[in-house]
């Protein structure tokens, strides 16, 4: 990414430099307070990051577990980002993604024998439909009843744990089979249903292509149709949407479970792309999910709340937790110490992140012009004829921004 | 069913619902205040759960109960102050801070608990408190007025937030900072500082809410907390910004989640039954919700950072 | 949209940074021992465990463990620890671990780097982690590879599985429960009604129901493997419907010993000794001793063979017993009974009748 020619003035190019040391800064911060707690558990913190970056991008086999790893985060992001871009918080990843899995296995289940070109889709479809089901009782909930989501997904994310114990633990689960199970899981399911593998000799699998498809799928509904626009527009101002006649209710409760659709293909994906193709949990949601109903909340955020950017930050993001693991392997110390790094990393990122662009605004306060540069945009957005509500200063990062109701 | 509606059993019932509902509500009267001043802190469980190895590190070491409830409220004091420094001074997006901030709780408490302790080893717990006259009253006596101390400082904060939020100048401060910064600030109200102050005092409250927690279970272990903060920053939403409001839905919670132990220990709720029986007080805390159907409206600042001449 | 493309150069810088230390370090921390027990360090634990006069048996068996939970859960992962532990010295074993795996992905990640560094043993310590095993196992076919607890060796000639009876020691723990109470009410504790749960809650039951009919046992299975906070409540219900007795199974219920210890209830435990954590009412505990296992495991890999074999440990084989709390009286006819219950398990005449399922 060559940097364009004839930088304006000095003001650029300081801000340019504050832009570009500013991550950096925050990830070398963090890698330090990492590096005190590997110390002071008597590793090598040399080692541990070695092996960590090894673990995460340093070989084919590394670079396809973090694309693997990857998938969910990408997919959450993606429904993060229609949510949140409506002005709408989804916290009920979690629970969408665990609906979403069980709606594509008990489709499996029931359709075992259907060919693999059918059976594919549709488990993916189911999951997403279960999904969007999780994510339209809180959307409908906030759009009709005045019921705020942050309470109704993260309550919805006990309810889906719950029934997800109880399908696998019983309904779910073959009676033959059931004797060999220590913990809630199915059958190993359909070989029909499998996610076929893109490159032989390694486990990377048609989610890949799914989660990106989806991301791209994604910013054209947000930037390219009238649905988009108007998601957007009930994102800035619902006063000002309504107003100017646009179905506020029924977006937001679209929002929430195209949201929830997302998150509920991650699920998906992940019964289906998993090794041990089943849908196994400990009885939490995470034992399921890895998290990444959470973890893809971050990813879209550094994402800029953007699909495609998404697609970057959920590998950088895959990338850490499996290179985490593979730092346990080389210096032993416990994987809690990578969960507690990712919220300094997180912490500090965010952090530097709002304090850069406040030192950008500053330089710029004298110009009128928009308070961060514009470089010409490969992508145009849409058409100049509509004023676009998503001014580049008022920048989509900030949750902020979207929790105003 | 009969067998439920026993004295002895309904006491334990209402007893062990106002227990399960002590943390939550520490922890949500905590968020109360940070949001009331336009604060949203995410990372509450965090705290919670660095405030529950405080504690429990503490007590296993010294012995002392009310040194372990120090150290958890301290903890939580600390990451109060960087919660503050992360999102009022800094102005992170607080929805995202916060999520790191819950992280590296969870993390760190973990790893601590690995390191320096290994082994789950039990602590001593509460006593129990019984209120002269009041705990002699039949029946509610046994339900109310017999519990560890805890329960009491926790449900005591309630009228006291409620009127230092409501009848107070600095109550005051807090609710203009948290609708509109932009006018107290040209009144000469502090931003900055009313929003560290309750986010500082937020959190020391997560922080007591964990060492609550570690204590009355005499135990830590990896992620004790399940999930408890999020669940109090939902009954936030649900007490509709009020102590009273968070306290009902505290009560709602722990009460349907004893009364379902209760009913699966007594066979009411068949076996097969018990994995949904467990989703009771999540589902009822949403249609309380939905029902009571108020237009409530959230403080118009939450979550955004104040920048004078905005 | 400027600022997106900032970002993306942003990122790209991050990526550098991190490529950078990592190549700098990468140069010369080669030579450095850093202390850590790392499988880098392979030599140099071996030179440090030399001196101190351990068995010097040769070459040290290098054994991996990977499990879902924590070391020290009280409980599953912690039963498997324990056993390495306890063969640690006398086996000249080389231990690394990777605990809190519970997702397969992440679990599979791990089994494949120990595999790949050449461990004698990796022991997959989950059965989510089947496919997994089946998969790697076909990769790295001078590794050998133990999994469970399961019946299945997929016909590889390079894995091991094992399982546990945990009924049978669930029945003896009834039959000693059923001679203790006074109140006759036993509560139990459990996570889900699946598995290794479920066979030792059925099988506790049988054990009570065979001494004495009349008892009422009341199961309680919360819906969470971890929620300490629910599982002390669960007791306390038990406690308020009259139990003096109780058991429970999976790493949450340290939260119920509490409560037991609270109200002088008595408690069984099971999966690994639970005196410590409340000596004053624990009477027993079903503890698994894997070593039973491994040490079968170990040698048969030293002779070169690599697997084949599946483990079903129980009372018979020593691979369960039942560990009695010495400062907790228990009846002398109780504890004939017990002893005959664990007579009449390993010769087959009892039978619990219960599955997993």
């Amino acid at each position: 990414m060559a940097r364009r020619e004839s930088l304006p003035n000095w003001r650029d190019r300081r801000r340019l430099l504050v832009s570009w040391l500013a991550m950096p800064t925050a990830a070398v911060a963090a890698l330090l307070v990492g590096a005190v707690m590997l110390l002071s558990l008597g590793a090598n913190p040399f080692s541990g990051y070695r092996a960590l970056l090894d673990g995460a991008f340093g070989s084919g086999d590394a670079i396809v577990n973090t694309a693997i790893k990857s998938i969910p985060l990408l997919l959450v992001g993606v429904g993060i980002c229609i949510a949140f871009r409506a002005n709408v918080i989804n916290i009920g990843g979690e629970g969408q993604m665990v609906v979403g899995g069980l709606a594509s296995a008990a489709t499996a289940l029931a359709l075992p024998s259907l060919p693999a070109p059918v059976l594919v889709p549709l488990v993916l479809v189911a999951g997403a439909v279960g999904g969007g089901i999780w994510g339209a009782i809180p959307g409908s909930l906030k759009a009709y009843f005045n019921v705020n989501e942050i309470l109704s997904t993260i309550m919805l994310n006990i309810v889906a744990v719950q029934v997800m114990n109880y399908l696998l633990s019983g309904p779910l689960v073959d009676d033959e089979f059931s004797g060999f199970s220590a913990i809630p899981q199915t059958q190993r399911l359909s070989a029909n249903a499998d996610l076929p593998v893109l490159i032989g000799g390694t486990n990377l699998h048609a989610g890949v292509i799914v989660a990106a498809l989806a991301a791209v799928v994604a910013y054209a509904l947000l930037w390219r149709t009238g649905f988009g626009f108007r998601l957007r527009a009930v994102g800035l101002s619902r006063e000002a949407a309504a107003y100017a006649g646009m179905p506020v209710k029924r977006t937001i409760t679209l929002a929430l479970t195209l949201s929830g659709a997302m998150s509920g293909l991650a699920g998906a994906v992940l019964v289906f792309g998993s090794a041990s193709h089943r849908m196994v949990t400990d009885g939490s949601a995470t034992g399921f999910t890895g998290s990444a109903g959470f973890n893809g909340i971050v990813a879209a955020l550094f994402g800029g709340l953007n699909p495609l950017w998404t697609i970057l930050s959920s590998f950088v993001f895959g990338g850490l937790l499996v290179g985490g693991n593979a730092m346990q392997v080389a210096v032993q110390v416990p994987t809690a110490l990578i969960v507690a790094l990712n919220g300094v990393l997180v912490v500090f990122v965010v952090a530097i992140e709002r304090a850069r662009r406040r030192y950008s605004l500053r330089l710029e306060a004298a110009p009128p012009s928009s308070a961060e540069p514009r470089p010409p945009e490969p992508s145009a957005e849409v058409t100049g004829a509509v004023a676009e509500p998503s001014d580049g200063g008022r920048a989509a990062v900030q949750v902020s921004e979207r929790l105003e109701e | 069913m009969s067998e439920f509606f026993t004295l002895a059993v309904l006491t334990a019932t209402v007893a062990s619902g106002i227990r399960l509902a002590t943390p939550f509500l520490l922890a949500s009267l905590g968020e109360t205040m940070g949001q009331r001043s336009g604060v949203l802190n995410l990372g509450v469980d965090g705290i919670m759960l660095l405030g529950a190895f405080g504690a429990y590190y503490t007590v296993l070491h010294t012995d002392s109960l009310w040194l372990g409830v120090a150290v958890g409220t301290g903890i939580g004091v600390v990451l109060g102050l960087i919660t503050a420094v992360v999102s009022v001074t800094l102005k992170a997006e607080q929805g995202v801070s916060g999520i790191g901030i819950y992280l590296f709780g969870l993390g760190l408490s973990d790893l601590l608990f690995q390191k320096l302790v290994g082994t789950p080893v039990p602590i001593r717990s509460f006593p129990t408190v019984r209120i002269p006259i009041l705990a002699d009253i039949p029946t509610i006596g046994d339900m109310l007025f017999e519990a560890n101390l805890m329960v009491y400082v926790a449900f005591l904060l309630v009228p006291l937030l409620a009127f230092v939020l409501n009848r107070t100048t600095y109550g005051t401060n807090v609710r203009a900072v948290g609708e509109n910064p932009a006018a107290a600030d040209s009144v000469g109200v502090s931003v900055a500082r009313t929003r560290y102050s309750t986010v500082i005092t937020g959190s020391a409250l997560a922080g007591t809410a964990g060492a609550a927690l570690a204590i009355q279970l005499g135990i830590f272990q990896q992620n004790l907390t399940q999930g408890q903060g999020f669940i109090a920053i939902a009954l936030v939403y649900f007490g509709a910004w009020r102590p009273i409001g968070v306290m009902a839905g505290a009560l709602l919670y722990g009460m349907v989640a004893s009364t379902v132990l209760a009913w699966k220990t007594l066979g009411i709720i068949p076996r097969g039954a018990s994995d949904l029986a467990a989703m009771a007080p999540a589902v009822l805390t949403v249609l309380a919700l939905v029902v009571v159907a108020r237009r409530v409206r959230q403080p118009a600042s939450l979550a955004r950072a104040f920048e004078r001449g905005e | 949209m400027g600022k997106k493309r900032v970002r993306w150069m942003r990122l790209a810088v991050v990526l550098a940074v991190l490529v950078i230390v990592a190549a700098a370090c990468g140069d010369d921390d080669e030579p450095e021992a850093d202390g850590a027990t790392g499988p880098t360090e392979a030599t140099g634990a071996t030179e440090a465990t030399g001196p101190t006069g351990a068995t010097e048996t040769g070459e040290p068996f290098r054994v991996a463990l990977v499990a879902p939970s924590a070391t020290n859960d009280l409980a599953f992962t912690q039963s498997m620890f324990d056993a390495l532990g306890t063969l640690e010295e006398s086996e000249n074993l080389e231990i690394a671990v990777s605990d809190n795996l519970f997702v397969v992905e992440d679990a599979g990640s791990a089994i494949r780097n120990y595999a790949s560094e050449g461990y004698d043993l990796v022991i997959a310590h989950g059965s989510q982690y089947g496919a997994s095993v089946e998969e790697i196992a076909q990769d790295f076919p001078e590794v050998s590879f133990a999994w469970g607890t399961a019946g299945d060796t997929f016909g590889q000639p390079n894995v091991f599985a094992y399982q546990a009876a945990s009924d049978q020691g669930g029945y003896v723990e009834g039959v000693l429960a059923a001679g203790l109470t006074e109140s006759k009410v036993i509560g139990v504790v459990g996570p889900i009604e699946v598995g290794d749960a479920k066979l030792y809650v059925d099988g506790f039951q049988a054990g009570v129901e065979a001494t004495d009919p009349s008892i009422d046992v009341r199961i309680n299975y919360t819906g969470s493997f971890s929620d300490v906070g629910l599982a002390a409540e669960a007791a306390r219900s038990f406690v308020a419907a009259g139990a003096d007795v109780m058991t429970g199974t999976a790493q949450m219920v340290v939260g119920a010993v509490g409560v037991a210890e609270g109200n002088d209830v008595a408690w069984f435990g099971t999966q690994s000794d639970q005196t410590s954590l409340a000596p004053d009412v624990v009477v027993a505990s079903q503890v698994y001793h894997w070593e039973v296992v491994l040490q079968d495991i170990i040698a048969l890999i030293r002779e070169g063979t690599l697997g084949g074999e599946t483990y079903t440990i129980d009372l018979a084989n020593g691979g369960e017993v039942i560990a009695y709390n010495d400062a907790y009286e228990v009846p002398e006819d109780v504890v004939a009974s017990a002893e005959e219950a664990v007579a009449g398990l390993m010769d087959g005449s009892i039978e619990t009748g219960a599955t997993a399922g």
